[in-house]
């Protein structure tokens, strides 16, 4: 999160993009698109008026001066609006065309029959359909988004994830998809197009992060219709004004009730509101997770159950060994030579977390003997072994190994060590030579350092966590205990996943969750926030709302927070805003009442110097202060870990307090200087 | 101001607080049909009204059959009332032989005692008869009364559990409300007005010879039990003029105190049913406290204006230290006339028992203002709480959001519907206020009817549409009411003050019953602290109040600063 929030903070003064933004703020003016933003559309809608009618005071001679200021004030807000969305847009165009140059035109090769490798015709990425076969071969780009249906190859997939690295991918399983775009480097793939064009994981991606497809999210459209009310609210309270005025002996002039409307409205947020919501998508983009839509980012915000699967984002991806147990009348060394010796054999992660333990506790070294034949782990036979002098040594699963002894009885000692074992949450093996039990060992899970913290982080936050894993459930709860998850699911089977998630919703709550393979793909699409693995299954990727280009599903966490530090942002504002206007009230009512009553210049708190100068620098403050939030609404309100209670109080003091007391000191000071520089 | 005068109030205030937690209980489980104290008694009766009127208590009704059956009954009433008052010259006990209202008083009076206003155009002494005020206005003032605590409880049901279809039953909550609450509570209350002198008796009139000789007559007639109901269901409608000023509806400090601890009971008892209605006390709690912060404040800036003598008289020769007893009762002093009516406009009850129009500009700015809020603080019996949660609703969007997840009040998330409703049913209040206001000072013939120039004026116009958006009722005086411009446009802002805000409501009410209630967690937003009161006055004052500021200034803030500047019109 900290890295990333530099990479956003040097992108924020990057000047191409600034100088592009200013030219497409000036293209957003146009009305058609604007009227999508009701508080902005209105300020646009003023701001043309009272430049009409300060023209034709001018036209007939008449001084339209004072008109024509506020109207270029009102102006410049409605560009900063418009600039603060070209900016926000300006920074997902720079990934797009990155993006785009990955979708050069290719000329694919499409099998006429797919079994038929040698016989192909070249045809244009565009024009290939969904279920043709094409061929990718060594060299070759992927020209669009596909399973493989034959063959395996490493392909490049830096295009999309920025990792050069290559993945395998092949036939069958999980590793079967492919994404158009990317490149093969080794070998061949037959591949089945399951996209149309168009419609690729690259060109959602790149419409994504342009903003092209921005939809309101649901959040946003609330928020909207609270700032269209606000508006007409607002505008009552001025349009019946000139009746109360006239009642009371002044007449107010367009130009300065517009200026009354405009500050009263909430512009701030008005303007700021799609910067926000565009600026964290972008966010996400950046820390490599494709959301399809912004209401998943906001879903994420709300997420408060999260399912994380055990192995590889609670504890590291194997289990590994951590004691050597010997069977009554065997020492522990000899138990540990045993060890070595019959792991030669086991090639898998386990095995080798054997030898290390054994070269790190008991300093023996995993060395042949020369004449030796070593009997491999499989997982059919679940053992592995060495035959060497006469002698046999075995290691595997408990019963394995005791099926290899010829079922004898085993030593009560190591029974119960094997049952201890399972009830703490590990893994027995059991270790023989020459049909004679000599003891277990240990494999245990270990639970990543610092997940826990974490953890207790996300407590904090409201959010559950739970585990789902293959495991029994003794040796889940043992695990969940260890890692401080709220709850678990033990022998978990994707139905049992989905049942899972359906109840949780039920009860009123958001779940999110990570995936990869297809069977997770309905527990991904119940889940309100499914975030798929890249390297996942095309079932997996379609069903989530989210894809992890990384494939990591610890982000799962982080995604929260981004959504959470979106609806924080968008409400910080909003309360800003909104606390703004008693200022506004402070500045313009006695300027505009003054004529009618001069001893309403009491209620000139802020003594400004004149009527004019008071009413501009309000307005000129309203239109700054949203270019000023510019970073603030584009880099996001940080979100701690502190509870509702603790970031309610905080936020509500910055923005809620900041809001009423900061608007006092900036009128004063435009005023000031204003009135220095005999503007007004 | 004084010690002994701040003494009055804060006694007055702890014994209503002490009275209304007890009756909030019982509201409460009166209205979900549990046991009562009063159920062997009146539970009998409760079956029979049910037979007789064909109603299945049990049966739930969706928001809009629970709407319909409200604003059917409301309608009808309207029209009954309507007729009763049109037709006073033909119906029995009208010994003096009034005659009917003319169409437009008896519209607005009818929309007045229908929607809980109880805005009087007209001298209830000499226009009508003790049977007009006693079937005629007296019965409606327990109908309106019941129907905006039936929408309160309607709304609280919503929060209390998740996927509810309906609401409760509307005329099962209606009768509950009438038999179990407010006809025992008005019963012994009117009787204890009797015993402190407010008459009740069918003759219209005492013929007094004074000591010089001089012959008068006396109006009396059914006073206290109407009284009671006036006060209990916050109506506000006086049987005189004078309303809670004359010494036969309010003969002593001892009446007084027992009229404002009456106005305040449900009001503020409603916050301790929608605690128990929700299973939550302390939500009812927060919600007490910013309704406490409100009336202090309310209070405080009254009585500090009131205190300060008026320096137009004092330039006469009034004695300064007096404070502004100008339009007052000296029977009551300036504690008891300014805290009766901050609690007579702070609720809809709108009794007065001073004379607005001439308290001082601030001090008339105070009822004003706490009725521009909405009638929220407490506000109307059930229509002051349930306005209350729409800003509750509103507060926790606009904040909520910086907790970093979708807003929810109570366990209900708060999306785009529930943000329209809202905002449609608040739009209301500048809508018909500042839009009748604006509209009736520049008509020529309409600023005829104002008593005073200047500000003042200005004051006198804007609380009179204040007063009827707000369906307080109470009256700024000096304006002349009864044109055929203001009964119709007050009484239909009376209408949309009422109605318009409402059906919004129902509809509101609707859509979160309907939604799942989301467990609470360290995540959540929480509604029942300090922080949440704070927010809630913050969200009030800037979103509920702000947007009276100009036209605040061009009435009694002016006036304010203009009189001490020793101007006048």
């Amino acid at each position: 999160m900290a890295t990333h929030a530099k990479a956003a903070a040097i992108a924020l003064l990057d000047g191409p993009i600034l100088t592009r933004a200013m030219a497409d703020a000036v293209r957003k003016l146009d009305p058609r698109q604007l009227v999508r933003n009701p508080v902005i559309f209105v300020t646009e809608a003023i701001s043309a008026l009272v430049t009409v009618l300060g023209l034709r005071t001018i036209a007939t001679g008449g001084s339209g001066g004072f008109a024509l200021a506020i109207a270029a004030f009102l102006w410049l807000t409605v560009l900063f609006a418009t600039f603060a969305e070209a900016v926000a847009e300006g920074r997902g165009r720079a990934r797009a065309d990155s993006l785009r140059r990955a979708r050069t035109e290719t000329l694919a090769k499409r099998l006429l029959n797919p079994a038929d490798r040698a016989l192909f015709e070249p045809t244009r990425a565009n024009d290939l359909a969904v279920g043709d076969h094409v061929l990718v071969e060594a060299g070759d780009l992927i020209p669009s988004d596909g399973e493989v249906a034959e063959g395996m190859a490493s392909v490049n997939e830096s295009a999309i994830t920025g990792e050069s690295a290559p993945v395998i991918r092949e036939a069958g399983g999980d590793r079967s998809a492919v994404t158009g775009g990317t490149q093969v480097v080794s070998d061949w793939l037959v591949v089945r197009i399951t996209a149309a064009p168009g419609a690729t994981f690259l060109d959602r991606m790149i419409r994504l992060v342009e903003g092209a497809e921005r939809r309101k999210t649901p959040n946003e459209i609330a928020l909207d219709i609270l700032l269209a009310g606000l508006t007409i609210i607002f505008l009552i309270a001025v349009v019946t004004l000139v009746g109360l005025a006239h009642y009371s002996g002044t007449a107010l002039g367009v130009p300065v009730l517009a200026a009354l409307l405009v500050c009263l409205i909430p512009t701030t947020i008005g303007g700021l509101l799609s910067a926000i919501g565009i600026a964290g998508m972008d966010r996400l983009v950046r820390f490599n997770v494709m959301a399809t839509s912004g209401r998943a980012v906001e879903a994420a915000g709300d997420v408060d159950t999260l399912l994380l699967d055990k192995t590889g984002t609670i504890t590291l991806g194997n289990r590994m060994a951590a004691a050597f147990i010997p069977a009554p009348g065997v020492s522990e060394r000899d138990l540990a030579e045993a060890v070595v010796l019959a792991s030669l054999g086991d090639e898998t992660p386990e095995g080798r977390s054997i030898l290390a333990f054994a070269r790190d506790r008991y300093a023996i070294a995993p060395t042949r003997p020369e004449t030796a034949t070593i009997v491999p782990f499989t997982a059919q036979t679940r053992l592995s072994g060495l035959d060497h002098d006469g002698h046999s040594w075995r290691k595997g699963a408990v019963d394995s190994v005791r099926q290899w002894l010829g079922g004898a009885e085993a030593p009560a000692g190591f029974t119960a060590a094997a049952e201890r074992i399972a009830r703490a949450g590990g893994t027995p093996l059991a270790v023989a030579r020459d049909r004679q039990l000599l003891g277990a060992i240990e494999l245990k899970d270990i639970v990543k350092s610092g997940i826990r913290e974490r953890f207790a982080e996300l407590r904090r936050m409201g959010i559950r966590t739970v585990m789902v894993t293959g495991d029994n459930r003794l040796t889940a709860a043992a695990i969940a205990s260890e890692a401080g998850v709220d709850d678990f699911i033990a022998e978990a089977t994707p139905q049992d996943k989905l049942t899972y998630i359906r109840r949780v919703q039920g009860e009123g709550r958001l779940v999110a969750m990570a995936g990869d393979g297809t069977n997770d793909a309905p527990a991904l699409a119940q889940a309100d926030v499914g975030m798929a693995m890249q390297t996942g299954t095309q079932a997996a990727r379609e069903a989530g709302n989210m894809v992890d280009l990384d494939s990591d599903p610890t982000k799962l966490i982080e995604v929260v927070e981004i959504g959470k530090q979106l609806l924080i942002t968008r409400g910080a504002l909003t309360t800003f805003s909104i606390a703004n206007d008693i200022s506004k009230y402070f500045a313009i009512l006695p300027a505009i009442f003054v004529a009618a009553y001069p001893e309403l210049g009491a209620l000139n708190v802020m003594h400004l110097a004149s009527p004019q100068s008071a009413i501009l620098a309000a307005v000129i403050f309203n239109a700054l202060i949203i270019v000023a939030l510019v970073p603030l609404a584009l880099r996001g309100v940080r979100f701690r870990p502190i509870g509702a209670s603790a970031l309610l109080r905080r936020n509500l003091l910055v923005y809620g307090l900041g809001g009423i007391v900061a608007p006092f000191a900036g009128i004063k000071l435009i005023d000031t200087l204003l009135a220095l520089t005999g503007l007004a | 101001m004084t010690i002994s005068g701040w003494a009055e109030v804060a006694l007055t205030l702890a014994l209503i607080l002490l009275a209304a937690w007890p009756v909030g209980l019982h509201i409460a489980r009166a209205v979900e049909g549990e046991r009562t104290f009063l159920h062997p008694i009146l539970a009998p009766l409760e079956r029979v009204l049910y037979a007789a009127a064909g109603v299945d208590p049990e049966r739930g009704m969706g928001w809009q059959s629970y709407a319909s059956a409200l604003l059917v009954l409301n309608a009808l009433h309207f029209l009954m009332l309507y007729a009763m008052l049109r037709l006073q010259w033909v119906l029995p006990l009208n010994p003096d032989h009034l005659a009917g209202m003319s169409p437009r008083l008896a519209f607005n009076t009818a929309m007045s005692f229908v929607t809980n206003t109880n805005w009087q155009a007209y001298s209830g002494e000499t226009t009508l008869s003790p049977g007009s005020q006693m079937w005629g206005l007296t019965s409606h003032m327990f109908v309106s009364a019941g129907t905006g605590i039936a929408a309160a409880v309607a709304l609280a049901r919503a929060f209390a559990r998740g996927g509810m279809e309906t609401l409760g039953n509307f005329w099962a909550d209606l009768t509950r409300i009438v038999l179990y609450v407010l006809v025992p509570i008005a019963i012994v209350a009117g009787l204890a007005l009797v015993a402190l002198g407010v008459p009740q008796t069918l003759a219209t009139h005492a013929d007094a010879t004074t000591l010089e000789g001089a012959q008068q007559t006396i109006s009396m007639g059914p006073v206290a039990l109407m009284e009671a109901i006036k006060e209990l269901g916050t109506n506000g409608g006086g049987y005189f003029n004078a309303n809670s000023a004359h010494p036969f509806e309010n003969p002593n400090a001892w009446s007084s105190l027992l009229e404002m601890l009456l106005v305040f009971l449900i009001p503020i008892g409603l916050t301790f049913t929608f605690g128990r209605i929700v299973g939550d006390p302390r939500q009812g709690h927060a919600l007490l406290a910013v309704i406490g912060i409100f009336v202090v404040a309310a209070v405080a800036c009254a009585y500090a204006a009131e205190a300060h003598a008026n320096p137009l008289l004092t330039a006469l020769g009034v004695d300064p230290p007096q404070g502004n007893l100008e339009g007052k009762e000296i029977r009551f002093g300036i504690p008891l006339s300014v805290l009766f009516n901050v609690i007579t406009t702070a609720t809809s009850c709108g009794a007065v028992n001073a004379m607005l129009d001439s308290f001082m500009p601030l001090g008339g700015m105070v009822p004003m203002f706490l009725i521009q809020l909405g009638e929220i603080v407490p506000g109307g019996v059930g229509s002051g709480l349930y306005g209350l949660l729409v800003f509750a609703l509103l507060a926790v969007f606009v904040a909520g959001l910086m907790v970093g997840r979708t807003p929810e009040y109570l366990g209900k998330k708060i999306q785009a519907k529930e943000v329209k409703l809202a905002m449609l049913a608040v739009l209301i209040l500048p809508l018909s206020i500042l839009g009748g206001t604006a509209l009736s000072l520049v008509l020529p013939q309409v600023a005829a009817s104002l008593g005073n120039a200047g500000p003042h004026g200005l004051s006198e116009m804007l609380y009179a549409f204040t007063s009827a958006t707000g369906n307080n009722g109470s009256a700024f005086a000096g304006l002349s009411a009864d044109t055929p411009w203001l009964d119709t446009t007050l009484g239909i802002a009376m209408l949309l003050g009422r109605f318009a805000f409402l059906v919004p409501v129902l509809a509101l009410a609707g859509s979160l019953a309907a939604k799942v209630k989301v467990p609470a967690s360290s995540g959540t937003f929480p509604t029942h602290g300090p922080l949440f009161v704070g927010l809630l006055v913050g969200v009030i004052v800037i979103l509920g109040g702000l947007q009276f500021m100009p036209a605040l200034a061009l009435g009694p803030l002016a006036e304010h600063f203009v009189l001490f500047a020793g101007k006048t019109y």
